[in-house]
């Protein structure tokens, strides 16, 4: 079974008990370690299981069973490309098309030098300003493969 | 001095408002110009984003959309006394676009400051709860079914019927729930209304809890929506401040508390089972019915489970009358609708009309055709479970009733075009794939019955066998629309099914 390193195993115990006391803490839980870690171990899956007084296998099933939880670390910047039916009608297929080539990676993979991890999403709700992208965080609309590749330069190096 | 509003909405960022605020405040500066900036919502014509308005003594001023560099010339125009410009449209509210809406539910979003009461309260914010306090719960509750309210979510059942339900209830704890999963593509109202009046949710909530007596309420929230959790935070730190949330709301001596709960991309959520479940911290698997959310919900206690249009239409409703909300509308769709115009449209964003007007005037009058300027071929109503509507009926009225009329549903009001481009063959196969991405897993038809069906339809369109595979594709959406425990697997056929109807030659191109 893997391990923790100490400081992201004392990490985990401290959000767990932050949290404890809370109805339904798992979710908030698992938030709170990808937000501190980047992704939720496998390392912690056990001590959360432990701190909550939940099986291993039902912490397993929760992280497994949401889309947005990652298990493995995720490159320095997260890019998502939405594919819903708004941002399709709009391009959303060529736009993703043009992300895997010019990225040379494929959805859900991290590039070789660590910064770009791609993801498909389903619906940023920004279906009036199609194709939309978000970047760490930040709603991008009418993302032209033009738009796209200025996104990245600047992404990879910020003014 | 003179104020001038800029949206702070998710969509106008993404379209660049934040540099075109920043390069406002930058030339002001250098110019020595004292100006007030107001951070507001959209207004929702997102075909103006980024919008600019200028507080003028005969209305708001448009402008937009505006870019950084238009900045300078604004100023040189005296865009702040509403100068004339290129960008310049004249009073928003006069804009065609904006003149014939109805807006209730959606009446402060993109005028009021999102994180002020103070803002609220000018505007009209919670004069429903203060009405409300004056009632007794099954009064309250009598409003809400006199209003003709139906969910807003998609499953237009009568919110006073739900909320009887509760209130008959003998629990130590009753919950409010709110359903904030937007994850319809085609849908961006919660989304507008949570980031740019999110107070009126709160009140809305609020209100429910006082009427049925939950003193505990949850917004269950997309993980998808950064922006609109952190408004919802604001909003709700304010609302305690103000007094207007806690143990003693607005000096009535009611308690009601209020916390947002972030999901985690399942689209599955949605369902209001699967969300109670998450809500829960567990696995989004939906739950077999009866017993009903209302009897048996959020941690086994009676709950309302509604969504946030619903919920934010109840201060309207309880502010200006039942009657007044009831006289909108056609049939049994009463009230109004903030309609959502997405997709390949020239002129996309938040349409909010009583019931009833027609698919064309949407797509025409306030859409301005598609994007592209090639014809509209097709329309997806209600999200991905929803049917594929063909020109011959853009004649059909946006009523629950009428769409059902035409094979089709309203769901949560959103409306995604595509134009002649399009192949609804594989629009139908995305459909399945969407299922079978997003299936809890719980149910044998929707788990496996998605897979089989993109893998059916993959043999269509490689040409394999293909009368034989529409027919055991035509079967197999039936077998799933009866048998499927929940609305996902259940309905998930509905875009195939109506992609076969009308746009059978997109599988025909394949069958030969």
């Amino acid at each position: 079974m893997e391990t923790l390193p100490t400081a992201d195993s004392a990490a985990v115990r401290r959000i767990v008990a932050e949290h404890k006391g809370r109805p339904g803490p798992l979710l908030e839980v698992l938030h709170a370690i990808q937000g501190e870690l980047g992704f939720v171990p496998a390392g912690a899956v056990p001590v959360v299981a432990e701190e909550l007084n939940l099986s291993r296998a039902e912490v397993h099933g929760v992280v497994t069973f949401y889309h947005f939880f990652r298990r493995s670390r995720p490159g320095t910047h997260t890019v998502s490309l939405c594919q819903a039916e708004a941002c399709q009608s709009m391009g959303a297929q060529a736009l993703a098309q043009h992300a895997r080539a010019r990225l040379g990676i494929d959805f859900h993979e991290t590039t070789p030098d660590g910064t770009i991890t791609l993801e498909p999403i389903y619906c940023l709700g920004n279906c009036a300003c199609s194709p939309a992208a978000m970047i760490d965080g930040q709603l991008y609309g009418r993302v032209t493969p033009q738009r796209f590749d200025a996104l990245m330069a600047q992404t990879k190096s910020p003014k | 001095m003179t104020t001038v509003y800029i949206p702070v909405d998710s969509g106008a960022l993404s379209l660049g408002a934040g540099e075109v605020a920043a390069a406002i405040a930058a030339e002001a500066a250098r110019r020595h110009v004292a100006l007030q900036v107001v951070r507001t919502g959209s207004r929702g014509a997102y075909w103006l984003e980024p919008l600019v308005e200028v507080a003028t003594p005969a209305g708001r001023i448009a402008y937009g959309p505006v870019t950084p560099e238009d900045v300078a010339g604004l100023f040189a125009a005296d865009f702040l006394q509403g100068g004339a410009h290129p960008l310049r449209h004249g009073l928003t509210d006069q804009l065609d676009w904006f003149k014939g809406q109805q807006r209730l539910t959606c009446e402060r979003v993109g005028i009021v400051d999102p994180a002020s009461v103070a803002d609220y309260e000018r505007h009209g914010g919670y004069q429903g709860l203060k009405r409300a306090l004056a009632l007794s719960g099954a009064e309250i509750v009598q409003q809400i079914t006199a209003s003709g309210l139906r969910g807003r979510g998609g499953a237009a059942f009568p919110t006073g019927i739900k909320w009887k339900t509760v209130l008959e209830q003998t629990a130590a704890q009753k919950y409010v729930a709110c359903n904030a999963d937007e994850g319809d593509s085609g849908t961006f109202a919660d989304r507008m209304l949570m980031e740019g009046d999110p107070l009126t949710l709160i009140e809305g909530m609020t209100i429910a809890g006082i009427a049925v007596g939950a003193t505990q309420g949850y917004i269950y929230l997309r993980a998808e929506y950064p922006h609109a959790y952190a408004a919802l935070k604001t909003a709700i730190a304010a609302a305690r401040d103000a007094q207007y949330l806690g143990a003693n709301v607005a000096g009535s001596g009611k308690r009601f508390e209020l916390e947002v709960r972030l999901g985690a991309g399942a689209y599955i959520c949605g369902e209001e089972t699967s969300m109670l479940e998450s809500l829960e911290g567990k696995r989004g698997e939906v739950r077999v019915r009866p017993p009903l959310p209302a009897i048996k919900g959020l941690f086994g206690q009676p709950t309302i489970v509604n969504n946030v249009v619903t919920l934010s239409s109840v201060p309207w409703i309880l502010a200006h009358g039942a009657e007044a909300y009831a006289n909108f509308g056609m049939g049994k769709s009463r009230g109004t609708l903030p309609i959502q115009l997405a997709g390949n449209i020239r002129r996309g964003g938040l349409v909010e009309r009583a019931f009833g007007l027609s698919l064309r005037e949407l797509l025409y009058d306030y859409g301005g055709g598609s994007a592209s300027g090639r014809p509209i071929r097709a329309v997806q109503i209600g999200g991905p479970l929803g049917a594929y509507v063909p020109p011959e009926h853009f004649d059909t009225a946006l009523d629950y009733e009428a769409l059902a009329g035409v094979g089709a549903l309203l769901g949560h009001g959103g409306i995604v075009v595509f134009d002649d481009t399009v192949d609804m063959a594989r629009m139908a196969r995305y459909a399945m794939e969407f299922c079978a991405i997003e299936s809890c897993g719980k149910c044998t038809p929707c788990r496996i019955g998605s897979t089989r069906g993109v893998e059916v339809i993959d043999r269509i369109l490689a040409g394999i066998d293909g009368e034989r595979n529409v027919r055991l594709l035509e079967e197999l959406c039936e077998t799933m629309v009866q048998g499927s425990l929940c609305g996902l697997g259940g309905m998930a056929p509905f875009p195939v099914q109506s992609a076969l109807k009308h746009f059978r030659e997109d599988f025909r191109a394949h069958v030969s």
